[in-house]
């Protein structure tokens, strides 16, 4: 009846793990109640669960990431904890438990918290610096998110029944064969990735859709801020790498489930096509988190430059170099396999190339910063911030790409320091750029100055505590993803690592108060005017938060900065233009699609980890019939009346007339 | 908000060449779905160069030139290729809204559809008879994951065909529905395209000697 699934799956006899899912039920249940006592349901399923409004899907993956990045970091800091612990000691968390927290810990940053709130950020941000009401399937949008959230669920169901895998945030067979990992954790890995990558390869279709056939008038391709130009080539990425994912891990899952041969050692298998495949989508993965990252630094530092994008071309031909190379050089991350001497000189050197164009946009974004009337507010330190600490990672990743050196480091903590140097002080500081950046745009209030400050020195000086000692470690030859150790000259370094996990812990701890200070002062933090930051693109020529229809009227662009120009048309003349025609708009009707869709989904991904073959046959011919209900809506647009249009705008406009008066007046 | 981008829309109208705004739905559903194809065929791409590394690794077992019976993959392909002209028959009949053409071209499409699967399930079914199943070696595995993605991408494409016939039998050739078709018609005649490499690639040159 129910397949493998035992009483035995739940981990009674293990306090860390019942503790932790005990905290974490109380709390979703505690905020269900909540919900529920104070009537906010049938709101949160209109306007958010079945929303179709990409800025609220936006708003919603960003959520989930932050709130996957505190259970990707409660796992960090344990690992920090055991290994300072470790020395001549087994410390507090036993192997198998251990192995499944640095595999839990790479999987949910990579995957549930990196892409979602990249994609987050796109999503809420693309459609309004394009100029346009939405992207280009906003229903897709809804079922992409849904899933990726679903992948999220099962990752965190693993916590309580069964267990996660204890392969490493990649399951290099033959260990995650059958053989070496009977249990359900490598399952519960495989089937969330399928199910999220799903939602991910729907979300770059859109995107790049999006980009490619929806922007407004005079919107041409060298108009486009350098954050659309990201977002396509991220996209693209997506569209060209994740196929590869879904294909390799669906060989591991034939070979788990039904005894095939792709990946074993008996049978022809081939060991190494697995490494070859899933670096063929992991190497451009990294850039797919990263070259959003290179985008919002870019708007960043622009507006807080008050200058324009400093070698504008140039760039972008930089993310397109970027998103071609990062196709070949997956070699380098196994160097060791033995493919031969020319064949690794040849990637060494392909990677050191893509170095160039990188390089390129460092100078860019420093040439954009000279000269300029720099402001040194929040969102522009974690941009000078990523500077330095990614130029670091990027020089050991240079180091790393001569083959012998590798031989040398490879699988050492050198590498675990070269990469998280590369995607906390790249992805993660773009990404918390981004937030603080672009939250007065999604709820009309700024987050609170001086803890966000806080928060960046904590981070910035935390991460430095923390992998700094991890270079050294991997050059005294500490290999990565040890559970003990009994080298003495190890210990200092990694006691000192872990205080850098508590400094991070100190910075996390900052951002939570500055939600919730900003949340309670957000009558003082108000943004009227739709533009706090003195900004250059279409996204600040809405008000804050944006309508549902984003603009009356869609703008005619003329050039690069489109709203700058706008604006100081606007300002030159001391006075806004002339109010337009307005006319009805169509928007898209809300759909719970996605929502059910993820249901169904969940219900398959637990049913195929468990074995539960009825429930399998139930969720696909649930989902089936979700597809079809859809297929068959009459109406999918809702009309919002010219006369409602006016109303929402004229409001708007009235109060940024009167700034501008007020202004005009000093 | 936008007012102070508004005269701007008003004055811009001597552009010329310029951008004109987003495209309209058909073309944009169109190329969403060209870019998914696309992303389909990296998918096959991956399981193509899969069964070109394992093509040899048969662990003593059987090998193409053992297993494949031309004959019947040259059935297999000519019911296919013309299920293709049947639905473009199918696109034209919904260009110029005739509902009995659509539906029929769309049932001979299905009929052939349905008779690939048939032979393609025949084969497999025969091969694992013969103790050549997926499991036998690295070959056999690749071999049944190449051609049973494609088959799979066959009955997907027909129930989707099955429902795009009942939603113009129940709702007419409404312009989302045209949409669909286009979507459709790209999928059905993207899976011939896979085949073409599959069979030269699998059969043709795994049955030479």
């Amino acid at each position: 009846m129910l397949g493998k699934l035992t009483w035995d799956a739940i981990p009674f006899d293990q306090p860390i793990p019942m503790i932790a899912s005990g905290v974490v039920a109380l709390a979703i249940l505690a905020i269900l109640g909540w919900v529920v006592i104070k009537g906010y349901l049938p709101y949160l399923w209109r306007e958010w669960i079945t929303s179709v409004d990409h800025k609220r899907i936006g708003v919603m993956y960003t959520l989930l990431a932050m709130v996957m990045l505190l259970r990707g970091f409660a796992d960090a800091i344990m690992m920090r904890l055991q290994q300072s612990l470790a020395f001549h000691s087994p410390g507090f968390l036993p192997p198998e438990h251990y192995n499944q927290i640095f595999s839990a810990h790479g999987t949910i940053m990579i995957f549930f918290v990196a892409m979602p709130f990249m994609i987050g950020l796109m999503n809420f941000i693309v459609p309004l610096q394009l100029g346009v009401r939405d992207v280009a399937f906003p229903t897709l949008n809804s079922v992409g998110f849904w899933l990726t959230a679903t992948g999220a669920l099962l990752i965190n169901i693993s916590l309580i029944v069964g267990e996660f895998a204890r392969t490493g945030w990649l399951p290099y067979p033959p260990l995650s064969e059958l053989a070496y990992s009977p249990g359900v954790g490598v399952d519960y890995y495989l089937w969330s990735l399928e199910i999220s990558g799903v939602g991910t390869l729907v979300a770059g279709i859109n995107l790049v859709t999006t980009v490619l056939k929806i922007r407004t008038r005079g919107m041409s391709y060298l108009r486009m801020p350098m954050f659309c130009w990201t977002t396509l080539a991220t996209n693209l990425l997506i569209v060209a790498a994740f196929p590869i994912l879904t294909a390799t891990l669906a060989m591991l899952l034939l070979d788990r489930y039904l005894g095939f041969h792709f990946f074993t050692n008996e049978g022809g298998g081939n060991v190494m096509m697995f490494m070859n495949l899933i670096w063929a989508w992991g190497h451009p993965e990294v850039y797919i988190l990263v070259l959003p990252a290179f985008g919002i630094f870019s708007e960043v530092i622009s507006t807080f430059s008050g200058k324009p994008l400093f070698g504008y071309r140039s760039m972008v031909a930089a993310t397109m170099a970027i998103c071609i190379l990062s196709f070949m050089v997956w070699l380098h991350h196994f160097f060791t396999m033995g493919a031969g001497a020319d064949v690794n000189a040849i990637f060494g050197i392909a990677t050191m190339i893509i170095a160039v164009p990188t390089g390129v946009k460092v100078f860019n974004w420093l040439f954009t910063m000279y000269g300029g009337k720099v402001r040194f507010q929040t969102p522009l330190l974690w941009s000078i911030g990523f500077m330095v600490t990614f130029i670091i990672g990027g020089v050991t990743g240079v180091l790393m790409a001569v083959p012998p050196v590798a031989f040398v480091l490879h699988n050492s903590l050198f590498l675990v320091a070269h990469f998280h140097n590369v995607i906390i002080g790249g992805v993660l500081f773009g990404a918390f750029a981004g937030y603080t950046y672009w939250f007065p745009k999604a709820f009309g209030f700024k987050l609170h100055e001086g803890l966000g400050r806080a928060a960046f020195w904590c981070w910035l000086v935390g991460f430095y505590v923390a992998f700094m000692p991890l270079y050294v470690l991997g050059l005294l030859g500490m290999t990565r993803r040890m559970q003990h150790y009994d080298v003495p000259q190890w210990h200092p370094w990694l006691i000192v690592a872990a205080c850098g996990a508590v400094l991070i812990m100190c910075g996390i701890a900052f951002q939570i108060a500055q939600l919730v200070v900003s949340v309670r002062q957000r009558a003082q933090l108000r943004d009227e005017t739709g533009d706090p930051w003195d900004g250059r693109s279409l996204e600040w020529a809405t008000a804050s938060p944006p309508p549902a229809f984003n603009f009356a009227v869609l703008p005619r662009v003329s050039g690069e900065d489109a709203y700058w120009k706008f604006k100081h048309r606007a300002t030159g003349q001391s006075r806004l233009d002339e109010e337009p025609a307005y006319r009805n708009i169509e928007i898209p009707r809300n759909s719970a699609t996605g929502f059910v869709c993820a249901f169904f989904a969940t219900m398959m991904g637990f049913a195929l980890v468990w074995h539960i073959w009825w429930m399998v046959a139930a969720g696909a011919i649930g989902a089936f019939a979700t597809f079809i209900v859809f297929a068959w809506r009459d109406h999918d647009e809702d009309v919002i009346p010219a006369l409602e249009v006016a109303r929402i705008d004229r409001s708007n406009w009235a109060q940024r007339s009167a700034i501008l008066g007020k202004e005009a007046a000093e | 908000m936008s007012t102070v981008a508004l005269t701007e829309a008003h004055q811009g109208a001597a552009a010329g060449r310029e951008w004109n705004g987003p495209a309209p739905k058909r073309i944009v559903t169109g190329y969403g779905f060209w870019i998914f194809i696309l992303s389909d065929m990296i998918m096959f791409a991956t399981f193509f160069a899969t069964y070109a590394v394992l093509v040899g690794q048969t662990a003593g077992g059987p090998t193409g030139h053992d297993l494949f019976d031309l004959r019947n993959v040259a059935i297999e392909t000519a019911f296919l290729l013309a299920s293709s002209f049947t639905c473009g028959l199918a696109s034209i009949a919904a260009d110029v809204r005739s509902k009995n053409w659509f539906q029929l071209a769309m049932a001979v499409t299905c009929v052939l559809g349905l008779g690939f699967l048939t032979l393609e399930g025949q084969e497999f079914a025969s091969l694992v008879a013969r103790g050549a199943g997926p499991t036998r070696s690295a070959f056999l595995s690749a071999f049944f994951t190449l051609v049973g993605c494609h088959g799979l991408h066959v009955s997907a494409g027909t129930l989707w065909l099955l429902t795009m016939m009942a939603q113009v039998f129940t709702k007419g050739f409404r312009p989302d529905i045209q949409r669909r078709i286009l979507c459709f018609a790209l999928f059905w005649h993207a899976l011939d395209i896979i085949w073409i490499a599959v069979f030269t690639i699998v059969y043709l040159l795994g049955s030479a000697k």
